[in-house]
């Protein structure tokens, strides 16, 4: 800035002001903030408008309970749904406890020092790990080693490693948030640490632990890459009926069609999107009542 | 719930007697969850053991010099090349691509968001735009396959499949990753400093770009490797929309290969378990592994090396 430097503070009669001319390079500035914020959500709206025009026509009952077909009009994403449910229940059963239970050992047992920071570095990388990698992990250690075969269990285990730090870091932030004070008065009444945790800290972190679960599980629901790595089937005329049979999932059952060469599927395949895309709305606006109306303030 | 303990606990004084069976339950607990807090660590150690096993396995057969010197890819043809460069060329290309979109459009918006915009206005705006990160990446593939390359294709003489397309809805989809970390980082600079340059006569694009970024700059640059590095792991949208030829150009307008592709192109295929072409999934992948590894490490650096504390 020619105007803040000291050396040409003396010289005032060489300083131009040029007020009119900066004033206008701020409006311009400012014009070209909207206009990229602008393009982001003009391109959502894009992407919306299309997948709704082209999908909803074969949005109907017979495309939600019918298994998926070479025909267009027959196709049908029942496989890809019950799949979906499936895999979503035993990750959730899995990473719930597992991502809680190390958050509050990070944030109320760890004292600081070298092991709390090596795990909470080592989680934080984790997260930046691409989905895909956790897709061989899976592949060598849940299908192979622990011969699970390509099944739901084996999926819902690598997605729940997947989301695993997603949970611990929303857990921390929510057991963060409850203020010492409340820790302080339990403990000054005699209460254990467990109890304290139990009694105090969960019930007024629980809707932050939720929210950010809640979170977590819509990650994963849109989750394809893995999947395919581990192998889950692309054609499925059958739904899963326990915990070791084969299954599809939703966001693979629209890659299946995208992928296929008929026009028609495209259609088909943008159905399945609006499928996965009201699921998801509808996981977030719960998440977002839960932290507007549950959440509590200190 | 708090008067719970206070009947459990304080009148039947009988039970605090119990202190033994107490400590056990509480050291019971703590144990339980230690055990949980290193199932993150027993991962990373299984993404690199199941990485490096059958990376290795895959070292025996092909020579490292041929995989990191030779330009052709086709390990499922009948004469096998392993040269990783058409996959890296490609994973670049698309990422690149990505940044070129994402970097201004993001920093612009990060700027606007943090510098300009009414508080009321930024409630709205940022989680708007934080939905293009909640979009799932197969449903941008599919944008990018039906969408933006036949749009593309009105101006551009090029391929179905190519690699400008998925690298431009890439972009977008990583637009909220940038705005949102250097957002953070922008309105972390204290009010102080704006309002010293306000005081010596600076406009309010003048505070932003010479004084809000500089101070921000180890955030942002931060937030753009991160951006970086979860466009080179980005598996679908290029899966879908870049095509499956390994071909080692910067041709953005004809179908390459990623590395991520090619890892979803084995898996779709039968590929028996222990056999060459299983070991080149996880050849790749190491190479995955260790880039985005490597840009998330040095985020994580840069940022502790230059970040301007202010107190």
């Amino acid at each position: 800035m020619a105007v803040t430097t000291a050396e040409q503070f003396p010289a005032r009669e060489q300083f131009r002001p040029r007020l009119g001319f900066r004033k206008v390079t701020g409006v311009i500035f400012t014009g070209i903030g909207l206009v990229a914020i602008a393009i982001g959500l003009g391109m959502l709206v894009w992407l919306l408008i299309d997948t709704f025009v082209s999908g909803l026509p074969w949005l109907d009952r017979q495309f939600l309970t019918s298994f998926d077909s070479r025909f267009p009009d027959q196709a049908g994403a029942k496989a890809a749904i019950y799949g979906t449910a499936y895999m979503m229940f035993f990750t959730m059963v899995i990473a719930l406890p597992i991502g809680v239970m190390s958050a509050i050992y990070l944030e109320e047992y760890a004292r600081e020092g070298k092991l709390k920071s090596f795990i909470q570095i080592n989680i934080s990388n984790l997260a930046a790990v691409p989905s895909i990698i956790y897709g061989l992990l899976g592949l060598q250690v849940f299908v192979r080693w622990m011969e699970l075969g390509r099944s739901v269990l084996a999926g819902s285990l690598t997605m729940a490693l997947l989301i695993l730090p997603i949970i611990v870091v929303a857990t921390q932030e929510a057991l963060r948030a409850v203020p010492p004070s409340i820790r302080d008065a339990s403990y000054g009444v005699g209460a254990t640490r467990w109890e304290t945790i139990r009694y105090h800290l969960l019930p007024y972190a629980l809707p932050g632990i939720l929210t950010g679960n809640i979170l977590a599980a819509s990650r994963a629901i849109g989750e394809s890459a893995p999947l395919i790595t581990i192998g889950a089937l692309t054609f499925v005329p059958f739904t899963p009926n326990g915990p070791l049979d084969r299954f599809t999932v939703l966001p693979i059952q629209i890659f299946n069609w995208v992928s296929r060469a008929q026009q028609d599927f495209q259609g088909v395949a943008a159905a399945g999107i609006i499928v996965l895309l009201v699921v998801l709305l509808l996981m977030n606006s719960v998440a977002i009542f839960l932290r507007q109306k549950l959440q509590r303030r200190f | 719930m708090a008067q719970d303990v206070w009947k459990g606990a304080y009148p039947s004084r009988v039970s605090l007697g119990h202190k033994r069976s107490r400590q056990l339950k509480e050291g019971a607990i703590a144990g339980l969850f230690f055990v949980a807090a290193t199932i993150g660590a027993f991962t990373t150690a299984g993404i690199i053991l199941s990485l490096a096993g059958e990376t290795i396995a895959f070292f025996r057969v092909v020579s490292f010099v041929e995989f990191i010197t030779e330009t052709q890819w086709t390990p499922l043809f009948s004469i096998k090349k392993f040269g990783i460069w058409p996959l890296v060329s490609a994973t670049a290309l698309t990422s690149l691509i990505a940044l070129v979109v994402a970097v201004p459009l993001g920093l612009m918006s990060a700027i606007y968001l943090s510098e300009f915009a009414h508080p009321k206005a930024r409630a709205v705006l940022k989680p708007a735009l934080e939905v293009l990160a909640g979009v799932p990446t197969v449903v941008y593939g599919f944008f990018a396959l039906t969408v933006m390359t036949p749009f593309l294709q009105r101006f551009i003489d090029m391929t179905l499949f190519n690699s400008l397309s998925p690298g431009i809805v890439m972009g977008v989809m990583i637009v909220p990753l940038v705005a949102s970390l250097s957002e953070d980082a922008m309105s972390s600079v204290p009010q102080a400093l704006r309002e010293g340059a306000y005081g010596l006569g600076a406009t309010r694009m003048e505070v932003a770009t010479r004084v809000v970024v500089p101070a921000a700059l180890s955030g942002i640059v931060a937030s753009i490797i991160l951006a970086l590095s979860r466009a080179v792991g980005e598996t679908m949208i290029v899966a879908i929309a870049a095509g499956q030829n390994p071909t080692f150009t910067f041709d953005p307008r004809v179908p390459v290969e990623t590395m991520t592709t090619y890892i979803v192109q084995v898996s779709l295929g039968d590929t028996p378990y222990g056999s060459l072409s299983y070991r080149t999934l996880f050849a790749v992948g190491s190479t995955l592994f260790v880039l985005t590894f490597v840009m998330n490490i040095f985020s994580f650096w840069f940022v502790r090396k230059f970040r301007e504390v202010y107190d």
